[in-house]
């Protein structure tokens, strides 16, 4: 059944669309991600001019969000607590980001700068998780007991303490603030929510149960991609409605599907998935960064005179 | 149809060499939600008072354009191993779609002073004159664009297909792909003899987004603040009656 989007201006089939949100809605409410990172391309690639598949992509990103985040509350598994300090630090971050990307536009190439941040921040941290978890998981089979975490460290000596008791943690605000803050820049800069930058970022860097994490991830998530939405609608016009409704009934049933499914999996089992599909997305992309494309041209709007 | 039209050949008043009486299958292209492409036929007559005139059989050429553009096309070159964008030409005028069609091949149909002076074929309709000095082989990129166009179903050069039935009455056949920009497409006619036009007849077919779609899209342009709300509020809704729907089930 082929559908016409009125804002995108190209007509699509409607049931790839169900299909691309009911993938991209399990991932997310598994992993805690947005999708957003995978989706976009995706939707680039069949045909929907990248302005319209960002800025739509947003919208698919708060309805899936919220439905995993509600399967999440009724299980206890969202530290609101932590979600609020990140989201404050991510807002500030967003601000700042937007900013920075308006400034690189300026100086031109800044496609190239967004693809090289997307290549080395999942290239980067794929690697990093999959190489602990896959170790986690080895020491999990042979000496059969969870693995010694290291409980303190100069994270621990700063002010401004709290008491985060859903993830079972006392630490300063200052670390959570300082994350939000910086995923808040990149995922400005980037065109994504930042789940999969904050994820990593919430069990390695301030030490939180990986259970917690999917739903306090996705708890932000919805806040930060709201307020994206908003701004592109407002400023760009181009979010496209329609395929946001088809992407998003997908989404939410994958999303409780996916919640559903990441809660009968071991955590390192979560993250080293996780951790190959970050992989996986960079290797493509450094791909056709490298390999000689197949069209050198592209067509674009004209800035006008 | 065409014995309707062929009357109107016969009834018709004493012209001045060879005139071109015409029809369309539709004047206008509304596009709706499920708007899946379209076919427009435009067929026609040939009126003439004198027995046909020598010079070559006749032929006849249809063309039809979108809405005119400017079209920004940029080229990738590698730099330090990696693929970016380097060069860009701005392509002054561009249609959003193209399609000729003719009843024999292009170069026996249309000389190429004729094709200069009318503007028929695909790159005669393109206009780039602003690319920048310092840019090599410009005209690579104008090559580009009609590659790229032709590839998704958007220049389209439909050789022969005009059917030409004794001398006086034609029909062709152009198919709109899914993916239209909204506006006044012209359609354009000539009859031409030994590569030289005798007679040029030009209309238009008018393509606008109707119904749900318009709204949708006026009310984006219109009152984007509450479009942006609207949306999110669908999104939150959305969330909710899944993770209700989906507890009642687990339950």
């Amino acid at each position: 059944m082929q559908v016409y989007l009125p804002i995108a201006e190209v007509s699509v089939n409607a049931f790839l669309l169900l299909g691309l949100g009911g993938i991209v809605g399990i991932l997310s409410g598994m992993f805690g991600v947005g999708g957003g990172f995978l989706m976009t391309p995706l939707l680039f690639f069949i045909g929907i001019p990248p302005a319209v598949a960002v800025a739509t992509e947003a919208v698919q990103i708060v309805a899936s969000s919220f439905s995993g985040v509600l399967a999440h509350l009724r299980r206890k598994s969202v530290d609101l607590r932590m979600g609020t300090v990140l989201l404050i630090g991510g807002l500030f971050g967003a601000a700042l980001g937007v900013l920075l990307f308006n400034y690189l536009k300026s100086l031109g190439q800044v496609d190239l700068l967004v693809k090289l941040c997307y290549v080395v921040f999942l290239g980067v941290i794929g690697g990093l998780m999959f190489v602990e978890s896959w170790r986690a998981i080895r020491r999990s089979k042979v000496v059969g007991g969870p693995p010694l975490r290291k409980k303190h460290g100069w994270v621990h000596a700063l002010p401004f303490k709290l008491k985060f008791r859903v993830s079972g943690l006392y630490i300063s605000v200052i670390p959570p603030l300082i994350v939000g803050l910086l995923v808040g820049i990149l995922a400005a800069i980037m065109g994504v929510g930042g789940g999969f930058i904050m994820v990593p970022a919430m069990i390695y860097l301030l030490g939180m149960p990986t259970k917690v994490v999917i739903g306090t991830s996705l708890f932000q998530i919805i806040f930060v991609t709201a307020f994206t939405t908003m701004l592109h609608a407002t400023t760009n016009f181009t979010v496209d409605i329609v395929l946001a409704v088809l992407l998003l009934v997908g989404g939410v049933i994958g999303a409780q599907v996916g919640a559903r499914i990441g809660v009968k999996m071991k955590a390192e089992q979560l993250r080293i998935l996780l951790a190959i599909m970050v992989l996986v997305v960079c290797g493509k992309l450094a791909l056709d960064l490298l390999l000689v494309p197949s069209e050198l041209y592209s067509l674009g709007a004209a800035q006008g005179h | 149809m065409l014995r309707l039209l062929s009357l109107l050949v016969l009834l018709a008043l004493p012209v001045q060499g060879e005139e071109i009486v015409l029809g369309l299958s539709r004047d206008e292209v509304a596009i709706t939600a499920n708007f899946d492409g379209s076919d427009v036929m435009i067929f026609g007559a040939v009126k003439r008072e004198a027995p046909a005139p020598g010079g070559g059989p006749l032929e006849v050429i249809i063309t039809l354009a979108g809405p005119s553009e400017s079209v920004l096309v940029r080229r990738k070159e590698r730099r330090l191993g990696i693929w970016v964008n380097t060069d860009s030409v701005e392509v002054d005028v561009a249609p959003s779609f193209y399609a000729v069609a003719t009843s024999a091949p292009f170069r026996d149909v249309l000389t190429e002073v004729e094709d200069l002076r009318y503007g028929v074929s695909i790159p005669r309709v393109i206009r780039s004159v602003g690319a920048p000095a310092s840019v090599a082989n410009s005209e690579t990129f104008t090559e580009a664009l009609i590659r790229i166009r032709a590839a998704s179903g958007l220049y389209q050069v439909l050789d022969s297909q005009v059917d030409i039935e004794e001398e006086t009455l034609f029909r062709g056949q152009i198919a709109l792909p899914a993916a239209l920009t909204e506006g006044e497409y012209v359609a354009r006619i000539f009859i031409t003899r030994g590569g030289v036009v005798m007679d040029e007849y030009q209309t238009s077919i008018a393509v606008y987004k109707a119904g749900l779609e318009r709204w949708l899209f006026e009310m984006s342009r219109n009152q984007p603040f509450w479009y942006g709300l609207m949306s999110l509020a669908i999104a939150i809704s959305a969330g909710w009656l899944a993770s209700a729907a989906f507890r009642i089930f687990a339950r």
